[in-house]
């Protein structure tokens, strides 16, 4: 099935393009689209874009959505890789749509776009995001301090604080955890992220359930089902060494130091 | 159809919702209601920090941030509010610290703070390190912080329900709030939840510009709801455009860049500020700042083949700092404009960034039906609501203090107030409006798109109510936003399905968006002088004989159905400090 374009401009010129040669491309959008309401079958359908290559696929999507077919369905805000919504698979990469360019994609071949793996597809590129984070709350992702709090701020050092900074950046967007062959095959399987907020807090100075998070990332469904495939890590959209934690928690539970 | 029943409930999860939360879940039976998962909340996208005077690296009070907050309002801030929130500063930022927040930190291992816009030591002597920071990612800390302590504390989220309307029911006499109705995304089903005491800590709403640092989201859904219920929304002429958008794109880089010591150049290279902050420089408050930005650029001396842009140039900071202090804002260059911060200045513009009107509210949260009077068991907190403590504009590192400050204050003011409270009957056909509302979109034929009329609806916003306004610009706006207001009548939507209609959902957005971007253009032309954000180029000058007071602007219908704006005003509480010219 295939739409063709009906714009008669592009949506979102910059103003700056005009009296220079035109910067848009056209490009083919080839969308995974189901809708459960309609079929029980998920299809292809392709879409023609006007667009400029230094625009997000986001900014396709957004094309494709307002202005040829409103039934095209996604989670999207910030729009700038912070918020974590629109975690999508493009060209079979676990990515984020709002910071992929168009320019680093191939435009002379269509850009695949489909639901991120191992969650329920719910419509469209709209998945159930329930069991991500069900693991993500397993894995207790809050200090736990013991004893009376300190009338003013608790002491760390930068390196104490360097220790994790790695792993406070996770915006919980679901593509390393999607990307994970050991998670499609079971989800039972924490998956990296919920790993990532526990090393968060295990390698928190200030904190003091280590051993109990540890514990829990010991179970059968636990670390120890990491594969060391690096599919996390390069699927982060924030640049986390997402293995290389794995691998830290790994090792505190065998020499219990953190 | 659903009926929920809570003590209390919660509109929006974002720093402000979850900041209410986790303070009412402890105290009474609490839903939080989020049209996202709390965690995509725009609060993540703050950059720079929050203030405090923690007096950690230099010398600080409490009184000097008083001062700065109400000067760098341009004196509309209500003075009793701004000194709340600068006194609980102080132990909403430690709080968040024993929650967890990995702030940066000093060689003696305290809270680091940095310095920002509109923060000085002593009264406007020199800039001083006010903000508590983590990187340049402290609303996204903050964010995820107060949601880790929301699972903590087991708060209820009803994730992907979007709140469409406000119930008031009139016992004896008085306004109370008898809950809301929301729509789940999932499913397209309505629920009605019935609550003693209601939140709003819905965001703004500035996606009716088109140049924004703003979510697509952030679209007045919180303010819409209260405003369509004949409650009055405040001082909405005052929007702050941000100084350092990217060109174009209007993504937000922090003035925290400029805090660690980055400078605004125009074509000539030459540090402009100099000229129109002689103090503080690039640090001045950001509506001066965005303000010099484009007379710059009108003068002819901005940047690129179009002039229509400056530079923030980051180029003789030490890489290892911009690594350190500011990685996500170099990165967003290097992905967006494929720059490197390192060593070429990066290409700016002023982008629509906060709204520092929105629902009255008082130093407890409780919204405001006039000037005085309270609506029993309604609450606003954060960007939705206006205290007022940002005034005429808002100083950087000042909301995410708010929302902490004032979130935390709503969310125990409602939960006391419905432990002792009783539920407020609802009114006949409680979801009639948003039945009615849903089935009219889902059901039209009309030939109106919503994405045109959203472009048209942010170019004229842009082109006429943006950093430099006139009574001829302003009225151009009013006029095209009418004409939109009657084409959306005729809106249609092509997704006429239940499941994830985000089509619908766009759609309702879109008409929150156009009574809001009424509301604050004719507020806008009826104030007939220039204070900090809002600037009438017909009248450069304030004026406090005139319009030292708060807009307060009402809906109203008169009874053959057709809707005005009724404007009042609110006297600006003083205590401390007597308006003085603003000078940076």
């Amino acid at each position: 099935m295939s739409t063709a374009a009906t714009l008669d401009k592009p949506s979102s010129a910059p103003e700056g393009a005009k009296g220079t040669a035109s910067p848009y491309i056209t490009v083919t959008f080839r969308i995974r689209r189901f809708n459960p309401e309609v079929s029980d079958e998920s299809t292809w359908q392709d879409f023609q874009v006007e667009i400029d290559p230094k625009e997000r696929v986001l900014d396709g999507l957004h094309k494709i959505k307002w202005d040829m077919d409103g039934s095209l369905t996604f989670r999207r805000s910030c729009a700038h890789g912070i918020c974590g919504s629109d975690a999508m698979r493009i060209n079979g990469r676990n990515r984020l749509a709002c910071k992929t360019l168009i320019k680093d994609l191939n435009p002379d071949k269509p850009i695949t776009v489909e639901p991120i793996k191992g969650l329920t597809v719910l419509k469209d590129l709209v998945v159930d995001m329930e069991p991500f984070f069900q693991a993500y709350r397993d894995v207790m992702p809050f200090l736990i301090t013991k004893g009376n709090e300190p009338t003013r701020e608790r002491r760390q050092s930068a390196a104490d604080r360097e220790r994790f900074d790695d792993t406070t950046k996770c915006i919980l967007c679901a593509a390393c955890t999607s990307s994970c062959p050991v998670f499609w095959n079971d989800g039972q399987y924490f998956g990296p992220a919920a790993i990532v907020n526990a090393h968060r807090f295990i390698f928190d100075s200030r904190d003091e359930a280590g051993e109990q998070r540890l514990e829990i990332l010991n179970d059968k469904d636990g670390v120890w089902r990491c594969r060391t495939t690096f599919n996390c890590t390069e699927a982060c959209p924030r640049g986390i060494e997402i293995t290389k934690a794995i691998q830290e928690v790994k090792r505190a539970l065998i020499t219990r130091r953190f | 159809m659903q009926i929920h029943k809570y003590d209390t409930v919660i509109v929006g999860a974002g720093g402000a919702g979850m900041r209410a939360a986790i303070e009412a879940t402890k105290r009474s039976r609490t839903a939080v209601l989020t049209k996202l998962y709390p965690t995509r909340s725009h609060t993540g996208a703050a950059q720079g920090g929050m203030a405090a005077a923690l007096a950690n690296v230099e010398e600080d009070n409490w009184e000097w941030h008083t001062f700065d907050t109400v000067k760098g309002g341009d004196y509309l801030v209500d003075q009793d509010a701004a000194e709340i929130l600068a006194k609980e500063a102080i132990d909403s930022v430690l709080d968040l610290e024993k929650m967890g927040l990995p702030f940066n930190r000093t060689p003696d291992g305290t809270i680091d703070q940095r310095r920002f816009g509109g923060h000085s030591r002593n009264h406007g002597e020199a800039p001083v390190r006010r903000s508590c920071y983590a990187a340049d990612r402290t609303g996204h800390m903050i964010l995820q912080t107060l949601y880790q302590n929301c699972v903590k504390e087991g708060v209820e989220f009803f994730n992907e329900f979007y709140v469409l309307d406000q119930l008031i029911t009139e016992v004896d006499g008085v306004k109370k709030s008898a809950g809301v109705v929301a729509y789940e995304l999932a499913t397209g089903e309505i629920h009605i939840f019935q609550a003693k005491a209601v939140i709003y800590a819905s965001g703004g709403c500035g996606k009716f510009f088109k140049v924004t640092s703003n979510a697509h989201t952030l679209t007045g859904d919180g303010q819409a709801a209260v405003y369509r219920r004949g409650l009055p929304l405040e001082d909405m002429e005052f929007f702050q455009f941000h100084p350092t958008g990217i060109w174009r794109m209007g993504i937000l880089l922090t003035e925290g860049a400029r805090g660690e010591g980055g400078i605004l150049r125009n074509k000539d290279g030459e540090r402009f500020m100099e000229k129109y902050a002689p103090v503080m420089k690039d640090l001045a408050s950001r509506d001066v700042v965005s303000r010099s930005i484009y007379t710059e650029i009108r003068e002819g001396r901005g940047c690129g083949p179009e002039g229509d842009h400056v530079y923030l140039d980051l180029t003789h900071l030490p890489p290892e700092q911009l690594d350190a202090k500011l990685p996500d804002i170099t990165e967003f260059a290097r992905t967006y404009l494929g720059i490197e911060p390192y060593t070429d200045p990066i290409p700016i513009q002023p982008t629509a960034h906060y709204a520092m009107g929105g629902i009255p509210t008082n130093v407890e949260g409780e919204v405001l039906a006039d000037n005085t009077t309270v609506v029993p068991g309604l609450y606003a907190a954060g960007e939705v609501a206006c205290v007022s403590v940002h005034g005429a504009n808002r100083l950087g590192t000042n909301s995410l203090l708010d929302i902490n400050v004032f979130g935390r204050r709503a969310g125990i003011a409602a939960a006391e107030y419905s432990a002792k409270a009783d539920f407020v009957e609802l009114p006949e056909n409680p979801a009639e409006l948003v039945v009615k509302q849903v089935e009219q979109l889902r059901e039209s034929t009309g030939n109106e798109r919503v994405a045109e009329l959203r472009r048209e609806l942010q170019e004229t916003m842009d082109a006429n109510v943006m950093v430099f306004r006139t009574e001829q610009t302003i009225k151009t706006a009013v006029e095209k936003i009418a004409e939109l207001r009657a084409r959306y009548k005729n809106v249609a939507i092509q997704d006429k399905g239940k499941r994830f209609n985000t089509d619908l959902l766009e759609a309702i957005e879109l008409g929150n968006l156009l009574d809001l971007a009424e509301v604050m253009a004719v507020s806008a032309l009826a104030r007939k002088e220039s204070r900090g954000g809002h600037y009438r180029e017909d009248f450069p000058n304030r004026d406090d004989v005139n319009f030292m007071r708060h807009t307060m602007a009402y809906r109203e219908v008169d009874a053959d159905g057709s809707e005005s704006i009724r404007l009042d005003y609110k006297p600006v509480v003083q205590t401390r400090y007597q308006p003085m010219e603003r000078k940076y």
